[in-house]
């Protein structure tokens, strides 16, 4: 087999170390962490404010510096020399490291935020959670919680690797754009505006996170609490409501799911940025394909029902009878469009988009006659929730979604855990002018599309046949466009007729051999 | 059953392959090639070299394809072919009978018989083998010179470079491939070249080859008198067919395999396509041998079928090509020469950043467009393609240039520079 090949990575790893002002750089970025993490093992400052700019400031040098190093000193182009040799990128040591790191932090933060420093039953923080306190109290006015910690170093991430990102790609104003949009996004909308709220004494609401991906937006409590906040507060009901069933619908119809997943999703923000240098990791196996599309349409079932059982659970019998019957007119109508976009192509996935709707059709049923307040299905709904809470909300998108970047690379969440990823590309699959074209025949079946697809879309096996690639997973990241050495890729929004090309002529050889060919 | 042996797993055998099995389920089919176990994209070695990928990645169809296919791979090399018992001889001895043969072998690296070409650290750049000889050698090379200015060296250029090993090239002509590229053109990919800091020595040929007391490599001479030390030479004069097991076959060749215009060899039931295939009769403009990924899977297409016994000719359309220079992307479309023919001219726009240009090509008597030269700017194959096919006029192709653009969204656009550029330009008698 090819097994022997692996002595390429041995010669001259050298050549990939970095020069003095690199390393002067990546040790100022490691001194500011080392300042957050040594918080972590009980060090408390007296001055947690300058400490907390001082690691901040460090952080945000290193990176810069580090970045402009790396990127400017060079004529701008597709930078992924050596990606495959250094030991954080090709799931070395290094790699498997900041994969255990990462995680052991995402575990501290979601079960044992105390040893963040989290102060139990009003007792004042300490450590790092105490380092960010000042902050928190210039923002809302109270002590910060582990989950304005983690806002916080979040949105941090998502502006320094976006800087990162926007200097690796800066001849290309498609990166560019987006880049700045998700950063915009995530520091504005995620992490500013919700706190302010907050001081406002509103409801905390972050705008752009929709549900399913904001899984208790409909929860008693959360609908309570706009209704309870004035003409403010119903706009952000309405706003949420509005979301998911017409703004979402529209923008994905004009430019595909991208809008949202690369543009202004916080999950999507932090994959594109931080999680650039760990996206070629996505398995391309035609089984991750598979257990992608079983998982995603479970999740997405499962998010809606237990949605649906909840809300059930307040609504009164009428209105509950309501919402059941009007979900089942629905979903049936959603079956019998389906069925009619895709009468052409009966295929896998057709079923598996059947069998979803089939399954929540079952299951709301089943909820009516069923459920109580207490009990979605026979099964403590309380409990249901906080094990959904832990399986998908964190255990799926913090731990494996983000602590495993180095490992399986940038997109796990998205690709296998995300219910809003699944039905924005459901909607991307069917019904939207998005589509990648290929360029008639200049394919030369390199891969690097297919390599640095962080969906792990096999995009070169449409590339090579002259296909249009319309996948319901593409997150239009515009990665594969821009690595193509040969142009081959664009994405673009056109009519939806013909957008597959799924009967491709290339161009190039003789018109009758395409006929014999097409025999 | 009938048995159909292909020799050489790349494009052209591959896609002969694929198409073969979707013309006749029956037949048994096996694909011959001492290189690698499974078809690979040759165009994508370099990526391997600079870390951006890993080689199983430029395998274009994953492993199992091929048996559930039923198409039989065999790593083996044939040595001679016996066209009248219609059997192969293996260098592992084993003998193969086939009712109908392809030889789809490539090409090899050329050599011109310089002195000291055989020493230790002297390599072409062309098989998979040849990139593990440039992993080993490279480990313990200082600088390396690279020969002849074509679509490999600078690949190999840039290979090397990735690795931070110094780079001297040396280019025959006065600019880079200025044998294929208007002198405009050249001289910007030169001036790219430089950028990246390839020492580029133009007008420079190679003399001789100087080596160690170990037969490495120790430096080169130049005609010019100059001699550089390296410990790497990469010779990169362009490929010649991979032919000579043909000797003695009875298979007619010439610098490749003689070929009709339905891939047919004098001899009955033997075929050639891709790299290694010489036309009997050139195709218009096209060269005899032509030696890129892109008419080796149209041969490939085009062979199957007439192997499962249609007739079809390998009748291909528009040239087209592309590569990357360092950054620059190029890309062409129908015929644009280096010096100009008779009753051609062309308008040539060039940013002031020096790394994108476009250049149309069209005739002074009908303006009809004959040719074009994206650097930098993607276009459209389709509407490149149509417009020379339908022999659109060369003004009306500037008015509608925009149609052609394939970059990325929210790319800065160039056409009304260009228009305005080309404004008044067209020289029609
Ligand atoms: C580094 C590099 C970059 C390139 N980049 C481009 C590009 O960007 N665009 C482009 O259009 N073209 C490019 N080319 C050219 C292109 O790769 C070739 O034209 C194409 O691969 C030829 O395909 P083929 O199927 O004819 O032969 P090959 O791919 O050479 O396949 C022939 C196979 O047959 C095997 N074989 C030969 N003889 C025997 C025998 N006696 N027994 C058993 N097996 C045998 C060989 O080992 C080889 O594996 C590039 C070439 C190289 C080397
Ligand atoms: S197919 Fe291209 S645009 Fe879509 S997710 Fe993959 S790399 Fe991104
Ligand atoms: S990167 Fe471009 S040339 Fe390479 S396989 Fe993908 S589409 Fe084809």
């Amino acid at each position: 087999m090819e097994k022997e090949y692996i002595s390429i990575s041995l010669a001259k790893p050298d050549t990939h170390q970095l020069d003095a002002v690199q390393k002067g750089a990546v040790a100022l970025g490691l001194t500011g962490l080392a300042l957050l993490l040594i918080t972590a093992f009980g060090v408390t400052f007296s001055n947690n404010a300058l400490w907390l700019a001082i690691s901040i400031g460090a952080i945000m040098v290193g990176a810069v510096v580090y970045a402009q190093r790396t990127y400017l000193n060079q004529p701008a182009g597709i930078r992924n020399n050596g990606v495959y040799f250094k030991s954080l990128t090709s799931r070395g040591a290094l790699g498997w490291m900041a994969g255990i790191v990462l995680t052991l932090f995402y575990i501290l933060l979601y079960w044992y935020p105390q040893y963040l420093g989290l102060g139990k039953d009003g007792a004042p923080n300490t450590g790092l959670v105490a380092l960010f306190d000042p902050l928190s109290q210039f923002l809302k006015g109270e002590p910060a919680s582990q989950w304005f910690m983690y806002g916080a170093l979040y949105t941090l991430a998502i502006l320094a690797f976006g800087f990162k990102f926007i200097l690796k790609y800066r001849h290309n104003r498609y990166q560019l754009f987006r880049t700045i949009s998700v950063m915009f996004f995530q520091l504005g909308f995620a992490f500013l505006l919700p706190e302010f709220l907050i001081r406002l004494n509103y409801p905390y609401n972050d705008f752009k996170e929709m549900w399913p991906l904001n899984y208790d937006f409909f929860d008693e409590w959360s609908v309570n609490s706009f209704l309870d906040s004035g003409n403010l507060g119903l706009f952000m009901l309405l706003f949420g409501v509005a979301m998911i069933f017409i703004i979402s619908p529209v923008l994905t119809y004009l430019y595909g799911k991208r809008w949202y997943c690369s543009w202004v999703c916080g999950c999507g923000g932090l994959a594109e940025t931080a999680g650039d240098p760990f996206r070629h990791l996505s398995s391309k196996k035609l089984s991750a394909w598979r257990l992608e599309r079983w998982s995603i349409h479970l999740v997405t079932v499962f998010a809606i029902l237990m949605t649906v059982g909840v809300v059930t659970s307040y609504l009164s019998e009428v209105a509950r009878a309501q919402l059941i019957w009007g979900l089942v007119i629905l979903l049936l109508l959603i079956g019998v469009l389906v069925a009619f976009f895709r009468r052409k192509h009966f295929n896998g996935q057709t079923r598996a988009i059947f069998l979803s709707v089939a399954a929540l059709m079952a299951g709301v049923v089943l909820i009516h006659y069923f459920a109580t307040p207490a009990k979605i299905l026979f099964v403590d709904s309380q409990k249901l929730r906080s094990a959904y809470g832990f399986a998908i909300g964190a255990a799926f998108s913090g731990v494996i979604g983000v602590g495993f970047y180095p490992l399986l690379g940038s997109r796990v969440w998205c690709r296998f855990g995300c219910p809003m990823a699944a039905i924005l590309g459901f909607q991307q699959r069917i019904f939207s002018r998005f589509r990648i074209t290929t360029n008639g025949g200049q394919c030369i079946s390199c891969g690097n599309c297919s390599t640095y697809c962080e969906m792990g879309i096999d995009v070169r096996s449409y590339a090579q046949s002259g296909q249009n690639i319309v996948r319901s997973s593409c997150v239009g990241c515009g990665i594969c466009s821009a690595v193509c050495p040969r142009g081959v890729l664009k994405l673009e929004n056109g009519s939806p007729n013909n957008r597959m090309k799924e009967d491709p002529a290339f161009i190039g050889n003789a018109d009758n051999l395409m006929e014999y060919i097409k025999k | 059953m009938d048995h159909i042996v292909i020799i050489g797993n790349g494009i052209a055998g591959a896609t002969a392959a694929r198409h073969i099995r979707k013309l006749d389920n029956a037949c048994r089919i096996t694909m011959i090639s001492e290189e690698t176990d499974y078809f690979f994209s040759r165009t994508a070695l370099m990526y391997v070299f600079m870390g951006h990928m890993q080689f199983e990645h430029t395998q274009p169809y994953e492993n199992d394809f091929w048996s559930r296919n039923r198409l039989e791979l065999l790593r083996d090399r044939v040595m001679a072919v016996d066209t009248d018992r219609k059997e192969l001889r293996l260098q592992t001895g084993e003998v193969i009978r086939y009712h109908k043969l392809l030889l789809a072998t490539g090409s090899l690296p050329n050599k011109f018989g310089w002195p000291g070409q055989d020493h230790q650290g002297v390599q072409g750049l062309y098989s998979k083998q040849d990139l593990e000889l440039l992993e080993e050698y490279s480990a313990t090379t200082e600088r390396a010179v690279i020969v002849g200015g074509g679509l490999i060296g600078i690949e190999l250029a840039e290979m090397l470079h990735s690795r931070n090993i110094p780079v001297t090239m040396l280019v025959r002509e006065k600019n880079f491939w200025n044998s294929v590229l208007p002198d405009e053109e050249s001289a910007m990919i030169s001036r790219h070249i430089k950028e990246h800091h390839i020492d580029l020595r133009l007008e420079s040929e190679l003399e001789e080859i100087l080596a160690d007391s170990n037969g490495r490599v120790k430096a080169i001479k130049t005609k010019k008198g100059e001699e550089i030390e390296c410990q790497l030479v990469g010779l990169t004069v362009g490929v010649h067919p991979n032919i000579s097991f043909l000797e003695g076959s009875g298979i007619e060749t010439n610098k490749g395999v003689l070929v009709n215009r339905r891939l047919e060899t004098n001899v009955p039931d033997v075929y050639a396509a891709g790299d290694c295939a010489e036309q009997r009769q050139a195709i218009g403009e096209r060269k005899a041998v032509e030696q890129v990924w892109y008419t080796g899977r149209m041969m490939g297409e085009v062979v199957a079928q007439n192997i499962c016994g249609k007739r079809v000719e390998y009748a291909p359309d528009n040239w087209f090509n592309s590569a990357k220079f360092f950054d620059i992307e190029y890309q062409t479309y129908g015929w644009v020469w280096s010096k100009p023919k008779e009753n051609e001219a062309s308008l040539y726009w060039e940013h002031q950043d020096g790394k994108k240009a476009l250049r149309l090509v069209y005739n002074t008597t009908n303006g009809a467009l004959l040719g074009v030269n994206a650097f930098g700017i993607r276009l459209r194959h389709e509407v490149c393609d149509s417009w020379i096919r339908q022999k659109v006029h060369i003004n009306e192709v500037v008015k509608a240039l925009e149609t052609a653009n394939f970059d990325p969204e929210f790319y800065r656009r160039h056409e009304k520079a260009i228009r305005k550029h080309f404004k008044g330009r067209t020289a029609i008698a």
